[in-house]
């Protein structure tokens, strides 16, 4: 029988899983996501979660539940400190094996390798291939699984290239049609803008109103960084960068006609980057922005109408 | 040039005194009331972490008060501390104040940038006076430091309530007097001398609690409600876990060097966390276990809320509790906090730990 190995869909399921998927798949394991958030998901993680923790560890939290209930063998619960230079992740992602670990009773094993790009860049790959020599002793299995996991991430970035957003991909839905001419920017992580149950499918909503949306995931790195350089001190948070880097770039290029920011509430790094950002467009002016919080509490009705209204606003701006 | 710089605990002592030395002119900001929170809250980000708002705070009454350079420092993550600067800086622009803001980032190997920033505000001193006012700082800072954790030993056994507070009081002044670090010694003496004058009664048995945390929680006694004032008074003997010199010597000295600091709290962390999660979440869960190993009674754990390296602790620490035996009470502050439940909180914690004590 094959060994399962668990991969819960919160987080940075949003960012790498097709990397994920493709290592353990290559190296002969069965994947098994947890199922699509439901209110019970949720509810299952803000009960064992420190109260002021934010939605989605919560919401993460729910899933390595879901996980632990399906009996997989192991869950993939990777420290990711940080993906790139004199960047980290947030702190939560840097102690969530352990916020899993002590919330979540009766876990199987957590896969627990540590990728830390700046600081521990050697023992990031030497961590990966013992990862795989559980998996699979023969070290040429491991560049492989290492080579397809590579491979399908180039693939999955370049779709989001394209003008999909994470959720659109990795449910397999692809684009249905383009949507509208009133292009509408919405930032936030992408973990809480592509779960349509914690964001209450924000998207979907916006696009059922002919707005089309682009996301931080469809600008090329370069367009991120120019627009993060106006910046007298970079970001040190990589989802940060992200945010502030497209925020600023549409900021100058004036292609959207309005911007939504989703924040989760008590997010550390978005309670600076989201003020920021809201700051930097007040004193431009010209693009109207619209910033939702969310959290487990957040009621559906709410936020269609400010939806409803902020796209009423924007229509007739362009009227005018 | 006016300096002004956010108040932690005693710090404004050391640093007006360094700024002065400098030849420099200081306001330092008023001290924390109820209005520099209320300034703060009013235009700091909604959920951004309590120390950002109460020096934002400290900024603008500084900032009112004549003062024209704000010193703040940097970070490079990845606590929100290191970016606090930047965004105090756009929100005191769109406030419409005319400043200057000196942000000391951390050297990160380029020792350079840090030495021209010290440079643009010492234009008129020569490198020996610059050399001997960060000496004397050093030294008052390590005073101020002893004179604290002394205070904090004989407050629970003092006679008359508030005479150690009062003692305290005068020693402080005492060292801000000192201009030199040979001065500084002979202060520190001094101060000394006035603490242990405190009529005291060295029979008594007393609770011992250690305090975890976030660091600007514990060094501002506003921003934690007069926390080791009230336990001592309740007749607790205090450790706090975190002090200024400690910190300095390991992020300032030892990390810039590339050592690893901390390596014995890092050490009684490891079974339950063995990796860094910024601020002071690491230290946190170590000590908690030092605390349990020293035979202290209780722990109470400080955090601002939505502070995410405290977070991540405040997960693990009921495991540690469990596990090691020791209790843990968490406080989780912000400006909503009221003063008369969290002593209610503290008193019943008190009681849990003194009956558990008697049964023993």
């Amino acid at each position: 029988m094959k060994i399962t190995v668990g991969i819960p869909r919160a987080l940075l399921y949003y960012h790498y899983y097709p990397a994920w998927e493709a290592f353990f798949r290559s190296l002969g394991a069965e994947v098994v996501l947890s199922d699509e958030t439901t209110k019970a998901i949720l509810d299952a993680g803000v009960h064992l979660a420190v109260d002021e923790t934010c939605l989605p560890v919560k919401l993460y939290l729910g899933h390595l539940v879901n996980l632990r209930d399906k009996g997989v063998d192991y869950i993939f619960a990777p420290r990711v400190v940080s993906v790139e230079e004199r960047k980290y992740l947030c702190p939560k992602f840097l102690g969530l094996p352990e916020i899993a670990r002590f919330c979540v009773p009766d876990l199987p094993e957590l896969l627990t390798v540590e990728i830390n790009v700046h600081q521990q860049y050697r023992r990031t790959i030497s961590g990966l291939y013992q990862l795989a020599a559980r998996f699979d002793r023969r070290p040429w299995k491991a560049r492989l699984a290492l080579r397809a996991a590579e491979r399908a991430q180039e693939c999955y970035e370049k779709r989001l290239k394209e003008g999909l957003t994470p959720y659109d991909v990795l449910s397999g839905k692809g684009l249905v049609k383009k949507h509208g001419s009133m292009k509408v920017a919405v930032l936030g992580h992408a973990y809480n803008v592509n779960d349509p149950f914690i964001s209450l499918g924000i998207i979907e909503k916006l696009r059922a109103m002919g707005v089309e949306i682009v996301t931080s995931e469809m600008l090329r790195s370069e367009e991120i960084n120019t627009g993060a350089d106006k910046l007298e001190k970079g970001i040190f948070w990589t989802f940060g960068h992200l945010l502030m880097g497209a925020g600023l770039h549409f900021l100058q290029q004036q292609e959207i006609v309005g911007l939504i920011l989703v924040a989760a509430f008590g997010c550390g790094p978005d309670s600076l980057t989201c003020e920021l950002v809201e700051r930097f467009y007040k004193r431009r002016r010209s693009i109207p922005v619209l910033l939702v919080t969310l959290d487990e509490h957040t009621g559906e009705a709410g936020l269609v109408t400010r939806l409803e209204a902020f796209v009423d606003m924007l229509r007739w701006r362009k009227a005018v | 040039m006016k300096v002004t710089f956010p108040h932690l605990g005693s710090l404004s002592i050391a640093l007006t005194g360094l700024f002065t030395d400098l030849g420099l002119e200081v306001i330092a900001p008023p001290p924390i009331t109820k209005k520099t929170i209320s300034l703060g809250v009013l235009h700091a980000p909604e959920f951004a972490c309590f120390p950002l708002k109460i020096s934002l705070g400290n900024f603008i009454e500084a900032l009112e008060a004549g003062a024209d350079t704000l010193v703040m420092i940097g970070g490079t993550g990845p606590c929100r501390l290191g970016y606090y600067a930047q965004v105090q800086k756009e929100i005191l622009r769109d406030l419409g104040y005319d400043f200057k803001m000196i942000i000391f980032e951390p050297p990160q190997g380029q020792l350079n940038k840090l030495i021209n920033e010290i440079k643009t505000i010492t234009t008129n001193c020569s490198s020996f006076k610059v050399l001997q006012a960060i000496h004397t700082v050093w030294r008052k800072v390590k005073a101020l430091d002893k004179l604290h954790a002394r205070s904090l030993q004989i407050r629970p056994r003092e006679l008359e309530c508030g005479a150690t507070t009062a003692a305290y009081q005068q020693s402080l002044a005492l060292i801000s007097e000192a201009h030199t670090p040979q001065a500084v010694t002979v202060q520190l003496k001094k101060g000394m001398q006035l603490l242990n004058s405190v009529a005291c009664d060295w029979q008594k048995k007393v609770l011992r609690i250690g305090l975890v945390g976030e660091i600007y929680m514990l060094l501002e006694p506003y921003a934690n409600l007069q926390l080791e004032r009230t336990l001592g008074e309740m007749g607790v003997e205090v450790e706090r876990s975190v002090y200024l010199s400690d910190w300095i010597k390991e992020h300032l000295i030892l990390n810039t060097l590339h050592f690893p600091g901390g390596l014995k709290t890092k050490r009684a962390a490891a079974p339950y966390l063995n990796h860094f999660v910024g601020g002071h979440g690491w230290e946190s869960v170590g000590d908690t276990v030092r605390y349990a190993r020293r035979g202290y009674d209780g722990v109470i754990h400080i955090l601002p809320f939505t502070c995410t390296p405290e977070i991540v602790a405040k997960s693990i620490l009921p495991t540690v509790s469990r596990e090691q035996g020791i209790p843990v009470l968490s406080f989780s502050l912000d400006e909503q906090t009221g003063e008369a439940g969290f002593r209610t909180r503290l008193e019943a914690f008190i009681d849990l730990l003194a009956g558990t004590t008697l049964v023993n």
